[in-house]
């Protein structure tokens, strides 16, 4: 039975695998039709008809994974590494019945290449869904703070 | 030590037939003097009429590093202020567009201003009277900038009171202008949203110049592009149709042929366009409807026609891209010698279906984003670029490739597409509008301090 706890397990688990770079794992957490959002406007509704900074299928998100370990990725040598901090999630819905779960976790991320290190904050919004046992990701949006701010390169997952 | 300040011949001396000297991205007095001659002598893009569609509407802007404000007076005409009080100097817009209502209000001491510039009103006036405040500029309100054109809703200004005329400036350059617009079965383009908007730790020529450098794609993007198409073949199963993505990213990887015949034009004054037969966004599937719409407006031969120019980047010299077929702007902004703001916009076809600002949009974001993998190949060439060029050892870029001597400058001609020519027509411009006012400001034009 899905509680606010497995919810809450799973948003820091996502991080986690994100953080020490498990890449497949990660992966593996995706529903099929799943999105990754990052809006470019205040409570953006629309990433279709309007500006984002990402919103990618599984396909696309396959294919940033795998760049980051070819042997022609100069933008990764050296390589990239990150590490989210998060607040305890905030459960919005949990409702295995109608099968909708919905957490907004605050937090603060660091991407570090070589000697340079940037940080963001914002909120990440998981809209999960129940297949067989397990959680899966439908929806993972980030609403950066600063949005509209012009960012250097972003090139893991936040 | 000032090497290159009124001295004409040293800034030639950068540029030569096909090298030019790495001081031209790295060293700050070249930088300095960028922003006091080449930006005020240039046209320089700041915005589109679509986005002062109301009176009292205004848009800021930096033309070099001067931040000037646009504004829509309520006769409808289009005015260019300096974004400073007169008073003091306080900025009068502070956010990138807005709606001023009938009057600019500055902040500081509510000095107001009509939305023409001209002064409105002072509050506790009579304190300047007998003072000789009538004859002072701070009278006539903003400090206005008279050379403006806007040409079909694009808003150009020159800064210098003199210089060459924009007709003669831009030439036939603004085809691709036209043809963007021309897609548009209205002939209209609207600016809907914010711009993406990326940092750059490099000078902000790298930029202008990769815009035309079509032997890097194949190479630089490997990575992005290159997985881009393995991904898809391995997970494409029984699935036909090319997802939108991988139509966008799959033509990066074409081969050096494709760029060599697709053709570079050049023009006068350092403007000039890859993809003058075909080019990457040749190959995008039909959207429904469009053709038809398009037809309608322009009849049938117009319509393929406007529709079967596809080209791929046009640089309007010193700073902006224009990608016609995908309707983006990107206005490369010098902040430093070494840190450059891209703010990449996307034009709504006014009139089309969805569907093409859908992909337009895609597009903006796969390759022009601080979140884009393309975008991450290509900044970190220009970082690498941007420190190799510190060494003394070989101290010019190199822009060889397929020179002929004897090859005239401000000329237009079609030529091989992979030509490194564009980068040497953008070169002569630079030192020509670099100079330029520099000359007269010597007794003996051309002769400077050694
Ligand atoms: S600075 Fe603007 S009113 Fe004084
Ligand atoms: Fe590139």
């Amino acid at each position: 039975m899905i509680s606010e706890n497995t919810i809450t397990d799973f948003v820091y688990r996502e991080a986690d695998l994100l953080d020490t770079m498990q890449w497949q794992a990660w992966l593996d957490l995706f529903h099929p039709e799943a999105r990754y959002w990052m809006p470019l406007e205040w409570q953006q509704q629309d990433p279709v008809l309007q500006p984002s900074l990402m919103y990618e299928d599984l396909l696309l998100m396959k294919v940033r994974i795998e760049r980051l370990a070819g042997e022609r990725t100069f933008s990764q040598k050296p390589k990239s590494r990150c590490h989210h901090l998060l607040q305890a999630p905030q459960i919005l819905a949990c409702d295995p019945a109608a099968g909708i779960f919905k957490a907004r976790t605050s937090f603060i991320y660091t991407e570090t290449r070589g000697d340079a290190l940037e940080r963001f904050s914002g909120w990440a919004s998981h809209d999960l869904v129940q297949v067989g046992d397990e959680l899966k990701i439908k929806l993972k949006r980030i609403d950066l703070v600063n949005f509209d701010a012009p960012f250097g390169n972003i090139q893991l997952f936040m | 030590m000032a090497k290159y300040e009124n001295n004409p011949r040293a800034i030639r001396g950068l540029v030569r037939e096909a090298e030019v000297h790495r001081d031209v991205y790295v060293d700050p007095e070249v930088f300095e003097l960028e922003m006091e001659h080449l930006f005020p002598n240039s046209w320089i893009y700041v915005g589109h009429a679509s986005q002062l569609s109301k009176p009292g509407d205004f848009i800021t802007a930096n033309i070099g590093r001067q931040p000037v404000v646009a504004s829509r007076h309520s006769d409808g005409a289009i005015h260019l202020f300096y974004n400073r009080c007169p008073h003091k100097g306080v900025k009068i817009a502070s956010e990138p567009c807005g709606n001023t209502g009938k009057f600019f209000r500055c902040p500081y001491h509510a000095w107001s201003f009509k939305t023409d510039g001209s002064l409105l009103a002072i509050p506790l006036k009579k304190g300047y009277e007998g003072t000789g405040f009538a004859e002072t500029q701070a009278n006539d309100g903003l400090s206005k900038i008279k050379n403006v054109v806007i040409y079909r809703d694009f808003i150009f200004a020159r800064l210098s009171e003199h210089g060459v005329a924009f007709e003669d400036y831009f030439g036939d350059s603004l085809s691709t202008i036209d043809n963007m617009t021309d897609r548009s079965p209205q002939g209209k383009l609207a600016v809907e949203a914010a711009p993406i908007r990326y940092m750059h730790t490099c000078n902000w020529k790298m930029l202008v110049e990769n815009q035309t450098d079509t032997c890097h794609p194949m190479v630089a993007h490997e990575s992005s592009a290159g997985t881009a198409i393995k991904v898809w073949q391995r997970e494409q199963g029984d699935s036909t149709e090319k997802p939108m993505a991988v139509q966008l990213y799959g033509p990066f990887m074409s081969p050096y042929e494709f760029y060599e015949q697709s053709g570079i034009r050049i023009w006068p004054n350092g403007h000039g366009h890859t993809g003058v037969n075909n080019s990457i966004h040749s190959n995008y599937s039909d959207i429904e409807g469009y053709l038809g719409q398009m037809v309608a407006a322009y009849g049938e031969t117009r319509a393929h026609e406007i529709l079967g120019e596809v080209r791929h980047n046009t640089v309007y010299f010193p700073n902006i891209m224009v990608k016609g077929a995908v309707q983006i702007l990107r206005n490369f902004i010098p902040i430093a010698v070494d840190r450059t703001l891209v703010e990449s916009w996307v034009y709504r076809l006014v009139g089309a279906p969805d569907k093409l600002y859908e992909r337009a949009l895609m597009y903006n974001r796969f390759i022009n984003a601080p979140t884009s993998i393309v975008g991450h190949d290509d900044l970190e060439m220009y970082e690498r670029a941007q420190e190799g060029l510190k060494t003394n050892g070989n101290q010019w870029v190199n822009l060889r490739r397929l020179y002929e001597s004897g090859e005239e400058p401000d000329v237009t001609a079609v030529i091989n597409g992979t030509s490194e020519r564009q980068m040497r027509n953008q070169f002569h411009a630079w030192a020509k509008y670099m100079t330029m006012d520099m000359d007269k400001n010597l007794d003996q034009p051309g002769e400077a301090a050694e």
